[in-house]
């Protein structure tokens, strides 16, 4: 009796050699920063937290491996999970919003381009938001909105800190003039939270524009940020079309912003747990 | 009449229409979008110099300059002093360049602020008027932070201790227009828009087509009964048949009325409710379900 049996009569024919190919993918990753290009072994860059260990270029994470980056053991519990976009407009472009809606939550296992969580860093309680830019862009509509609310005002009722990580295109089309009341809602809760003297660390990511960056994403006591990431009110192309002008090098990137004003700090991600809590000790709430 | 073309320009965009937009004037989206945005439509001064007295005109964010895409000054409403912000377009060529095409840089935001502050400090209401594109899109705008100053009058705003009637007499372009929007009463001219995004941008981005705007237009729901149905704004403003291009006077009297009711309505509350009522109010903002 042999050890191993076949269960097909015939191994398949042999692919013809310009068809031979060796499968990486998931094996190694390519660094997206074109004047990089390393290849990394993914453990290695999953170990280094998605950042090249090469060139330091930080590869975008998603919500829940943000979350899992911050938190102590990648552990917290999750608010609000259960808030679930509608359609309120009815709003169909190349295809329904709704279609837009189920693909994305399928894509990826999240009913709207958030995830709040509430846990510890460092030993410290504290509230983080992060957005899913895999979700229609990490665009913000009304659930987005909701989330934020009301995760502030639970940050106001527990005397808790406040993080949230931005990865966003902007204001959710398709929700129309909701989407950009939840700009106002979110700011109006966050004079709230300073009144209360509770801290609001915005942590902007690549990408942050539009209304996001015009709202939450610029109101922090502190905005920081990682770097290389694109941050900006309006995107490149429309400011190219409208002022007939090529952008200058390094033009919306963290660096530039940082150079003129706008941020406290660009942040390396594998020093952000430490940046984090070194800022809490200074701002509290005393624990 | 615009109306009259509504039949062929529907069948051409094929756009689904209810019967309660058939029936209004300019009932197609896309042309409540060419009246908020005609050329004789009454812009924040003229409205300005009809409605209020004694207007004197404060310049300047105190940081960089004096951005002449947004006015503001104090003004006599019905004998009470209050404040008066506005985007402001030009009439003519050279002053639509001057005044940017009514497009703010983050100059005009914060000149905005530091008026509206001026205002809650001495606890006098604060009139807006929103007629903007939206908020210029350019590198000197990106620099001084645009994204910075539209947030901080957001938070601002919510928090001001002053009666705020905020009203959209023309375009309602998106941030731009929301930085001076947080209020206690919003209104809405019936010829006005308020959205997003403009449908020629929303066009371009999701059908890759600029040529598709009419129809981006009906699905962003951005006429005054569109965002009065969402609970977005408290009452539409009527204009004279036609729109108001066709008789400023009349156009001035109905906001007067407007804003006379307004204000009374919320002019006797403590700076603690009006802030209160305001948080609410956009606290409320947003449709989703909750699963479990």
């Amino acid at each position: 009796m042999a050890w191993f049996t076949r269960k097909e009569e015939k191994i398949g024919e042999p692919a013809p050699p310009e068809q031979r190919t060796v499968k990486t993918e998931g094996i190694f990753a390519k660094c997206e920063n074109e004047d990089c290009g390393t290849t990394i072994y993914r453990k290695d860059l999953r170990a280094n937290l998605s950042v090249c260990p090469q060139c330091g270029y930080h590869f975008r994470l998603s919500a829940r491996d943000r979350l899992a980056m911050l938190f102590d053991n990648g552990e917290y519990e999750e608010r609000d999970a259960g808030v679930a976009p509608t359609d309120p407009l009815g709003f169909v472009d190349k295809s329904p919003y709704r279609d837009r809606l189920i693909k994305s939550q399928r894509e990826t296992g999240l009913l709207d381009a958030i995830i709040v969580g509430e846990g510890r860093l460092m030993g410290r309680s504290i509230v983080i938001a992060a957005m899913e830019f895999k979700f229609i862009g990490g665009s913000m509509g009304s659930v987005v909105g909701e989330k934020i609310t009301r995760a502030i005002e639970h940050c106001i009722d527990e005397r808790l800190p406040l993080v949230i990580v931005s990865c966003s295109g902007g204001a959710r089309m398709q929700e129309g003039v909701l989407s950009l009341m939840q700009m106002a809602k979110i700011s109006a809760a966050l004079a709230r939270l300073d009144d209360a003297r509770l801290p609001f660390i915005s942590l902007l990511t690549n990408p942050t524009t539009g209304g996001v960056t015009a709202s939450f994403a610029m109101l922090g006591d502190l905005n920081i940020a990682e770097p290389g990431a694109i941050i900006g009110f309006a995107g490149a192309r429309v400011i190219e079309q409208t002022i007939r002008q090529k952008l200058p090098k390094g033009f919306q990137r963290s660096e530039f912003l940082l150079e003129h004003g706008m941020l406290d700090a660009v942040v390396d991600r594998r020093e952000l747990r430490e940046f984090i809590a070194s800022a809490l000790l200074f701002t509290g709430p005393d624990p | 009449m615009i109306s009259d073309e509504s039949g062929v320009n529907q069948e051409k965009a094929g756009i689904r229409m209810t019967s309660r937009e058939a029936e209004s004037v300019g009932s197609e989206p896309i042309e409540r979008v060419q009246l908020a945005r005609h050329e004789r439509r009454p812009y924040a001064m003229e409205i300005i110099e009809r409605v209020f007295t004694q207007f004197v005109e404060l310049h300047g964010d105190r940081r960089f300059r004096d951005d002449p895409a947004i006015v503001g000054g104090w003004a006599v409403f019905e004998e009470r002093p209050v404040m008066v912000i506005a985007h402001q377009k030009g009439r003519h060529v050279r002053e639509r360049q001057a005044r940017n095409f009514g497009m703010p840089k983050p100059d005009g935001y914060r000149k905005a602020l530091r008026l509206m502050l001026l205002a809650s400090k001495f606890r006098r209401p604060i009139f807006t008027l929103i007629d903007t594109p939206g908020a210029f899109p350019g590198i000197d705008a990106e620099e001084r932070g645009q994204a910075e100053a539209i947030a901080v009058n957001l938070r601002e705003m919510a928090r001001l201790e002053s009666p705020i009637i905020v009203t959209v007499t023309g375009e309602g372009g998106s941030g731009g227009a929301l930085a001076i929007g947080v209020g206690d009463v919003v209104l809405m001219m019936e010829n006005s828009v308020y959205s997003v995004i403009s449908p020629e941008g929303c066009s371009a981005i999701l059908w890759k087509d600029s040529s598709r705007a009419p129809e981006a237009a009906a699905h962003l729901k951005i006429t005054a009964e569109d965002l009065l149905a969402l609970g977005v704004i408290d009452a539409v403003v009527p204009e004279p048949p036609g729109g108001a291009h066709l008789d400023w006077d009349l156009a001035s009297d109905y906001l007067r009325t407007s804003w006379r009711e307004a204000l009374e309505r919320i002019e006797r509350m403590s700076p603690e409710e009006l802030r209160a009522a305001r948080y609410s109010k956009f606290r409320a903002m947003g449709r989703f379900e909750e699963r479990l």
